[in-house]
């Protein structure tokens, strides 16, 4: 295949950065999108020239890293991750433009790769159970109902990637938020700090300066994991009725 | 210098019990005076830094990821073992620790893998407190699978996501951690060297990936979390960033370094597709419990099966070898991971591969299609064969799977004794990153129960009794080793920029993945490996004189990080050939084709290789010395192993 790839380069956080076109030719259609751009970088290395950056890591769909925004979609024309994208969703001749996320609350740091701590502080804010080692009861003495289980699991499957943010037009935080909010209030262990931790992770989600949410559920259609936007209705009754019955306030 | 695994004397179900009892404790009004530096936060170093801050220690956690969710501990698919028993099918502690123990090949220690059995059962508590979504049954009770062959069910498992779930538990108690003040977390950070003073390890220096910054920063103790070095070979399951460096860099500061060629090879990994090849993904072994192994029972047939003549539909029942059914008929397509990884490497040897390449077999499930439904097979196995279609562009329900062997996890790794110290006090090692417990081959669902059992049950307790032996007074970090170190670190990065040389990094890597590949992978010989030395000294020369690294220090230099990492695996693959041509027998995932029985199987020889082989760093380009701790057993009796 050949094709045209036009990319976002930026030095760095200060630099005002622009797109720059890149022909590629020689690739096989069974190649990822990431290998894709392997075979870009080693070209640009041999030529001299500075390649493109990018975060990826496992290259399995679970770790997370790889955030590239490919044709106005994040992760590309798939509901994956970029690095489960391969090039047989492409065509010979197509022309490729590669983004990094675009959100206030993830500045980018060079080229392709943006800051995504914001989402490791709202987790920090309350996105866990308050339980030290040791001294916790036997697993089987807490029975968890199988289908509440399974839902936990859905919502806990967020790999906290950031596409739900990059697909939002306001770059809002709340599908992410609240597939950790939904995950531990849903399960009889998340109970005892379920008000407090619905008030302090949408506290933090608003501090990072992520968006509100519309409903307009382009991060729903848009995550690579198939998280619900069930969760931010759940996450929205949990907010209200803590603001109502929480001693916090 | 002699090696002291510091086992507990006294029988072999009390010596942790005894151990805790006799380890000694730092006053909780002190703790707080103590610093401790965790590396890497995976299983191990997440479970270990929130563990260390729990009971009040000041913690700094490094990882060279974004964020510390995301370590390659998240890849894990199958699940976790632990003797629950609540399946009450037999297992127990001792079941647990025998199996293990048998699994590694006897080249474990028997003190350590008890107590990892031991302490397994704690984990399942913890991690179902943190609130990890596992298995239920419809009573609302933990739903357990037999795993690898296990003749007990006590894999815990959160669909094939496990590792995920058990890391995003782990992250959420350093996160809180975090919040309280009592871990100061450092990503997209590098530890590049080990400071030690006077013998003892008081530090690192690390670089800041963003801004290329090189610090130094002092604890009383350090802990390389930092995974394994499968990603010597270039083609691995591991993430791309998995690397040795951290470990190789303590190893050449003193720690010694453990049975560095025992690798694992998984066998159930999507083939390779072309040169372009950057990683190799893995389906979870469980797989094998329906899918049945063949390749087609002729050289004639898979030669048309590869050029596209015939498919594997077209090749009738007759004409199959099921290889593994054939071989083993007592466990079949259930052996372990090392027999069915060898067998698949041998039939396509002797040509009946059956893809472009020649290096993959047919994993069928047709016939448990046919058995239990199609719904019944996309209940069990839905998301692993949605990854495979999505990677290969082939419907499993419909043609065979192709699948073939894949490095997958090193048991060897930094030596540690009973306390996980390695030979720099000061200076532990946890989870994958050391050698402890899976002896000469790991058993499924294992890894993710040692980097938890470390983390969170065994060095909170013994990197305690060093501390209060140590005492508190602050490190000085002004000591002019910081400064010594700190400029090792700056000359080898000008060293890698300033060479400016005509070849990319991963030239470099790909050249060392092949020669490991092919001569100190599946079957190793003497022949083979003695030329492979020679091949990775070259290599590495070759390396030092024409690699291409672009840009600067001062800023995100991806290929600087990268070329940093790849130097150090071109030492490290010298030490593993060394070592696989010091162990003249086949044990385990150490296959020597010198040392096979008459059916062409492992065979150990205890009287001879009963040993950890521990290396020490000498010096630069010279050979390294080798030192031995014996093993003894005390309680298990050796025996080959035999699945047929």
């Amino acid at each position: 295949m050949k094709l045209t790839l036009k990319i976002w380069r930026q030095k760095n956080a200060s630099d005002k950065g622009g797109f720059v076109t890149y022909p590629i030719d020689g690739i096989s259609s069974d190649m990822s999108f990431l290998e894709m751009m392997d075979v870009l970088n080693e070209e640009l290395t041999i030529k001299g020239e500075d390649p493109v950056h990018f975060d990826h890591d496992c290259r399995e769909g679970i770790c997370g890293s790889c955030s590239l925004y490919i044709n106005g979609h994040p992760h590309g024309p798939k509901q994956t991750t970029t690095c489960q994208l391969h090039m047989r969703s492409f065509s010979d001749g197509d022309t490729i433009t590669i983004e990094p996320w675009r959100a206030k609350a993830f500045p980018v740091v060079k080229d392709l790769v943006v800051n995504r701590s914001a989402f490791d502080r709202i987790i920090q804010a309350g996105g866990y159970v308050s339980v030290n080692t040791g001294g916790v009861p036997d697993a089987n003495e807490i029975p968890i109902p199988k289908r509440v289980a399974d839902e936990a699991f859905d919502s806990a499957t967020c790999i906290g990637c950031g596409a739900c943010v990059a697909a939002c037009k306001n770059a809002s935080a709340m599908l992410f938020t609240s597939a950790k909010i939904s995950q531990l209030a849903m399960l009889p262990q998340g109970q005892v700090e379920r008000m407090s931790r619905a008030e302090k992770m949408v506290a933090q989600m608003d501090e990072e300066g992520f968006g509100a949410c519309t409903n307009t559920g382009a991060c729903e259609a848009e995550c690579p994991k198939g998280i619900s936007l069930t969760n931010i209705a759940r996450m929205n009754r949990e907010y209200y009725s803590a603001s109502l019955k929480s001693e916090n306030v | 210098m002699i090696l002291d695994s510091k086992s507990p004397i006294g029988p072999l179900a009390e010596k942790w019990t005894k151990h805790k009892f006799n380890s000694k404790l730092v006053n909780p009004a002190n703790k707080r005076k103590y610093e401790v530096i965790v590396v890497g936060t995976g299983l191990a170093g997440a479970s270990a830094a929130a563990s260390l801050a729990e009971l009040g220690y000041k913690v700094k956690a490094f990882c060279f990821q974004d964020s510390p969710r995301r370590a390659h501990s998240i890849a894990a698919q199958g699940g976790i073992n632990a003797a629950k028993n609540y399946q009450n099918d037999g297992d127990s502690v001792y079941r647990l620790f025998y199996d293990t123990i048998k699994g590694g090949d006897y080249r474990s220690r028997e003190s350590n893998v008890y107590r990892l059995a031991e302490v397994s059962v704690n984990i399942i508590d913890q991690c179902v407190a943190q609130g990890v979504p596992f298995a239920r049954e419809y009573g609302g009770l933990l739903a357990n699978r037999s795993f690898g062959g296990a003749q007990v069910s006590r894999t815990f498992y959160a669909r094939g996501q496990t590792g995920q779930q058990l890391l995003l538990g782990a992250y959420s108690a350093l996160s809180r951690q975090v919040a309280n003040g009592k871990v100061k977390l450092y990503p997209r950070t590098e530890m590049m060297d080990v400071v030690t003073i006077d013998g003892h390890a008081r530090g690192i220096v690390t670089r800041n990936l963003i801004t290329g910054a090189i610090e130094t920063h002092a604890a009383h103790a350090v802990l390389l979390c930092s995974g394994g070095y499968g990603n010597v070979f270039f083609l691995s399951t591991n993430a791309m960033g998995s690397n040795v460096t951290a470990a190789w860099r303590a190893h050449k500061k003193g720690a010694y370094f453990a049975n560095p060629c025992f690798t694992q090879i998984h066998p159930t990994c999507i083939p390779v597709s072309g040169d372009h090849q950057s990683k190799l993904t893995l389906m979870s072994e469980s797989l094998r419990n329906d899918g049945r192994v063949w390749v087609p029972g002729t050289k004639e047939m898979a030669e048309k099966l590869r050029k596209g003549e015939i498919k594997a539909k077209d090749i009738k029942e007759g004409e199959r070898d099921y290889f593994l059914e054939r071989k083993y008929p007592s466990f079949g397509n259930l052996v372990p991971r090392d027999v069915a990884s060898r067998n698949a490497k041998e039939v396509c040897d002797e040509g009946r591969g059956v893809n472009e390449t020649g290096e993959a077999v047919f994993l069928d499930f047709r016939d448990a299609i046919n058995r239990d439904s199609e719904d019944a097979i996309r209940a069990r196995y839905g998301n692993l064969f949605d990854m495979y279609q999505q990677i290969t562009g082939e419907n499993p329900y419909q043609t065979p799977m192709m699948i073939y062997p894949a490095v997958h996890y090193t048991m060897g790794g930094l030596w540690v004794d009973y306390n996980l110290s390695t030979t720099v006090p000061g200076l532990y090692s946890l989870g994958e990153a050391n050698f402890s417990d899976h002896g000469a081959n790991r058993l499924g669902a294992s890894a993710l129960m040692q980097g938890l059992a470390d983390g969170y049950f065994v060095a909170p307790y013994t990197i305690g009794d060093y501390l209060a032996q140590i005492g508190p007074s602050p490190i000085d970090a002004n000591h002019p080793e910081f400064a010594k170190a700190e400029k090792g670190v700056k000359d080898g990065i000008q060293k890698l920029l300033s060479i400016n040389g005509t070849k990319t990094v991963d030239h470099f890597h790909k050249a060392l993945g092949h020669i490991m590949w092919n001569y100190c992978g599946m079957a190793r010989d003497a022949e083979g490996l003695t030329k492979a030395k020679g091949m990775i000294q070259e290599l590495r020369k070759e390396f030092w004189r024409d690699v291409k690294v672009l840009g600067a220090n001062e800023e995100l230099n991806q290929t600087l990080e990268k070329a940093s990492r790849v130097a150090d695996f071109l030492e490290l693959g010298e030490l593993m050939v060394d070592d696989a041509l010091d162990r003249t027998e086949s044990c385990g995932g150490h296959f020597r084709l010198e040392s096979q029985t008459p059916e062409g199987e492992a065979l150990r020889d205890d009287e001879n290789f009963a040993y950890v082989a521990a290396w020490k760093f000498m010096a630069e380009n010279s050979p390294e010395e080798l030192h031995k701790e014996p093993l003894v057993f005390e309680n298990v009796k050796l025996t080959q192993r035999s699945y047929k």
